[in-house]
């Protein structure tokens, strides 16, 4: 437990990803079977422990320390794990300098606690353990680890510590189990990498370069439309299905309409979405990314979501048909090969993403700013001779997207980050006029709630402005004085009946901070709803 | 009976004593300005006459040329200004750093200034006066905060100095106080060798040996070649740590000591690879032990973390309530 905690405590005070890299790597090298695998499963969150869930670290702390303090401890510090670490009084007489734990031994009591027994097991723990042991063993039992370390970066670190490949880790990835006593072994080259012919497994995506001021050919390149969903790969084999997401995380659970719908053997790339209200396409087409918003980041789904909010895919490429790898073919091959194979699903769950034909890139451009509905974000420039080649390389693929919308609107409200923004100021709510200037009874309504584009001088000065201009407070929240001006860039915009002012913007983010600009001239609900798509 | 402490007024800008017709650490400039520390967000200039301790006074002097009247009060010295006995008690904040004591009307009230209970070699220790009103810093009014021991801190830069002879430890320190409290306490462990200082600590550091703290021998690291700087410690202020100046050092292992080192999100922000916690400032344990100790009628609470601070006093039935005064620094920074 102390060196992994050691780890964790380093990784936190580390900032170059090759630093980074170096730890995590040498950790893994030095360390024994099965320590090093449950640290491994710890970094990139897959571990899940039944009954220690955040709720019960919070029950223990307030049995320990005066509630409101602890909140308002909470509410500042920005992490869970870090404040229990840190105010968490052992009661006298327990010995600092205790004798260590073995990692593997105090994830293997966690897995096999019962509710009943979880609050003594870790009330134990907690006082057993230093401050820094106590923010490790929180983090392992919780997940949301918050240090600056991915899943991915974990799996690089693997496949530098043992000089194997990062896409051949990310493929058997999915096909094993912490502690992962296979993957060690395969790293160590004692035994062959572990095969994953009858499990279905994750394979690394195919990403896109942003196109920027360049143009292509498009008798060089096939376009087709960026769909506003969430790229995911579905794969079947041996009678099981998978969904996993961009970042090779299992979403199945959340898509359980999708999953049962995929039977043929093999593996797609393609956008997931919701049917729903359609916003200028076609009836029964795509909805917007608010809807399928509903349904992201669930462990399970309710029947009457289900039905309300259907989700197909919409197929991009094929990976797989049954056993053959397609990947090495060139674009235009697979895309047949994709057309057939997508004639053997079921039409309500699965469509191909057409391609759009252009005669010249000026062509293209006219068709990219005519299109209108929300679920498009742009348009997809693919080399028709390319493989599928896990990764962004350079030249194969362009995302061509949407020029971003804009809006100058007031700040209303601002919450506390967490992480690395942790107590500062750093989540904004902003609001646009409900009339026109001379209009005596106009007040603002929140439109949105931005935290990113703006660099940590920004960050800094917008903090600054908060604690200056608070004029009330509701718990974690400021209210603060209706005086800055924040140009909000945006993808697109929504009606929305959840919110008050009656629009919702899609993936808002703080383009400039318009110290220049004063309250009463930002923009007016109005001008926004002509933005609506 | 007349509320307690009615001729006190706190206004945003500073601390208004009525019956003595003068301001206490004002953020603008007033006639008559009593001032507990030089730290700049408690010192200002442009006062008309200044008292404090004789320290504090060199200190504004050097970083604000004189003012055009100024009293020094010393330790243990009790001044009548209009129907006000004034008194300038230890704080342990920094050198120089005093309580304000004042009595008028049989009431006593103490100002704290910024203060601290744990050693300082570059300053006299904090003296608990018992008050009817004491009138707190809350810097670090949370539970979370607890300062360790600073002696195991200063060891931690020796230890990562030993362990890494070809790089060199920057430590980020406040000029005023924590660079020469930092600089005191390695020599009080041992380390004897040079330490280089950045320009901007040079003034203070001279000042502080002037007035009697012995710092050893301080070097300007300024155009040093990146060879004589391997294996030693260098001190700069907060902000050079990350910034140009600091390029040119060997492969220097970044350290800050500050309170906020404690969190260690706050040290991911700054940058910093060896948090060192060390603080000017009370933790959470010594806010309340002397809240305790001084056992006033009433705590009134600055600046910092109110919140928590108000709320541990109403759980112990003391009567307490925020000023909010405005332009305090999350200073220790």
């Amino acid at each position: 437990m102390k060196a992994f905690a050691e780890l964790l405590e380093r990784l936190v005070y580390t900032r170059s990803r090759n630093a980074k890299l170096k730890l995590i790597a040498d950790y893994l090298r030095a360390t024994p079977d099965p320590d090093r695998g449950w640290a491994l499963a710890t970094l990139t969150e897959e571990l899940d422990f039944k009954s220690v869930k955040p709720g019960l670290i919070k029950a223990l702390v307030e049995g320990r320390v005066d509630p409101v303090l602890f909140r308002m401890s909470r509410n500042y510090v920005g992490d869970m794990a870090e404040t229990v670490s840190l105010i968490w009084e052992p009661p006298p007489g327990v010995d600092p300098e205790h004798e260590d734990l073995r990692l593997a031994d105090v994830v293997e009591r966690l897995q096999g606690l019962s509710r009943t027994d979880a609050p003594g097991v870790m009330t134990a723990y907690l006082d057993l353990l230093t401050p820094t042991e106590r923010f490790a063993l929180i983090k392992l039992a919780t997940g949301a680890l918050r240090i600056g370390v991915s899943a991915r970066l974990a799996k690089t670190a693997f496949a530098q510590a043992f000089d194997v490949d990062l896409d051949d880790v990310e493929e058997v990835w999915h096909g094993i189990d912490a502690p992962y006593p296979a993957l060690f072994a395969w790293g160590e080259g004692s035994q062959p990498r572990p095969t994953q012919d009858d499990v279905p497994v994750f394979r690394p995506f195919m990403l896109a370069h942003p196109l920027e001021d360049g143009r292509v050919d498009p008798e060089d390149y096939a376009a087709e439309w960026k769909w506003d969903g969430v790229r995911v790969q579905l794969v079947h084999v041996a009678g099981q299905t998978k969904l996993f997401s961009r970042t090779g995380d299992d979403v199945t659970a959340a898509f359980p309409d999708v999953a049962e719908a995929f039977r043929e053997p093999g593996a797609l790339d393609g956008e997931l979405m919701v049917r729903g209200d359609v916003q200028g396409g076609e009836a029964g087409g795509a909805a917007s990314f608010n809807a399928l918003q509903q349904r992201l980041g669930r462990k399970t789904v309710s029947k009457k979501m289900l039905a309300e909010a259907p989700a197909f895919v919409r197929a991009y490429d094929i990976l797989f048909d049954g056993p053959e790898d397609l990947r090495a073919l060139p674009w235009t091959e697979r895309r047949a090969r994709l057309e057939a194979f997508a004639r053997r699903l079921p039409e309500d769950r699965f469509d191909l993403s057409q391609t759009v034909e252009a005669e010249d890139f000026d062509h293209l451009a006219g068709i990219r700013e005519g299109a209108r509905s929300a679920a498009i974000e742009g348009l997809m420039l693919k080399r028709k001779d390319s493989a599928y080649v896990p990764g962004r390389k350079t030249g194969l693929w362009y995302k061509w997207k949407r020029d971003p919308l804009l809006a100058d609107c007031v700040v209303m409200y601002a919450q506390r980050g967490s992480g690395r923004r942790s107590s500062y100021f750093s989540d904004y709510t902003f609001g646009c006029w409900t009339g026109p200037e001379d209009d005596p009874e106009r007040r603002l309504l929140p439109v949105g709630k931005a935290y990113s584009g703006i660099t940590d001088e920004e960050l800094k000065q917008l903090d600054k402005f908060v604690r200056a201009n608070t004029i009330d407070r509701f718990g974690p929240v400021r209210e603060v004085e209706k005086s800055l001006v924040l140009e909000i860039a945006f993808d697109s915009i929504h009606a929305s009946r959840r919110h008050k002012s009656g629009i919702a913007m899609r993936f808002p983010r703080i383009n400039r901070i318009r110290t220049d600009k004063p309250a009463e001239e930002a923009d007016e609900i109005v001008t926004l709803e002509k933005m609506i798509s | 009976m007349a509320t307690l402490g009615s001729w006190i007024k706190p206004h945003p800008t500073g601390i208004y004593v009525e019956p003595g017709d003068f301001w206490i650490d004002p953020s603008q400039p007033v006639h008559t300005a009593l001032v507990t520390h030089g730290h700049a967000d408690h010192a200002r200039s442009g006062h008309n006459h200044v008292m404090a301790t004789p320290e504090t006074l060199a200190i504004m002097e050097t970083r604000y040329g004189e003012y055009p009247q100024s009293t020094p009060v010393a330790h243990g010295e009790v001044v009548r200004i209009g129907e006000v006995d004034c008194a300038f008690v230890p704080a342990g904040h920094v050198l120089g750093s005093a309580q304000i004591v004042l009595e008028h009307a049989g009431e006593r009230v103490v100002v704290s200034g910024d203060y601290k209970r744990r050693g300082d070699p570059t300053c006299a220790p904090f003296e608990p006066v018992p008050c009817d009103i004491f009138i707190t810093e809350a810097t670090f009014g949370l539970p979370v905060f607890k300062h360790p021991d600073t002696e195991g801190e200063v060891h931690r830069a020796l230890e990562a100095l030993t362990a890494n002879p070809d790089r060199c430890v920057l430590i980020g320190a406040y000029a005023l106080g924590k660079a020469q409290r930092v600089i005191a306490h390695l020599r009080a462990l041992g380390h004897d060798e040079r330490i280089y200082i950045h320009g901007a600590l040079e003034r203070l550091c001279s000042l502080y040996q002037d007035l009697g703290v012995d710092l050893g021998e301080l070097v300007l690291a300024t155009g040093k070649k990146k060879d004589d700087l391997r294996g030693r410690i260098i001190l700069c202020p907060p902000g050079a740590l990350n910034d140009r100046w600091s390029r040119r050092l060997p492969d220097p292992i970044t350290a800050m000591a500050s309170g906020w080192m404690r969190i260690r999100q706050r040290a991911r922000q700054r940058n910093v690879e060896l948090p060192l916690i060390i603080s000017d400032h009370a933790d959470w344990d010594e806010l309340t032990t002397t809240i305790e100790e001084v056992a006033p009628k009433e705590v009134w609470v600055t600046h910092g973390r109110e919140d928590a601070l108000l709320h541990w006093c109403m759980t112990r039935q003391i009567k307490a309530r925020a000023l909010s005064l405005v332009g305090r620094e999350d200073e220790d920074e």
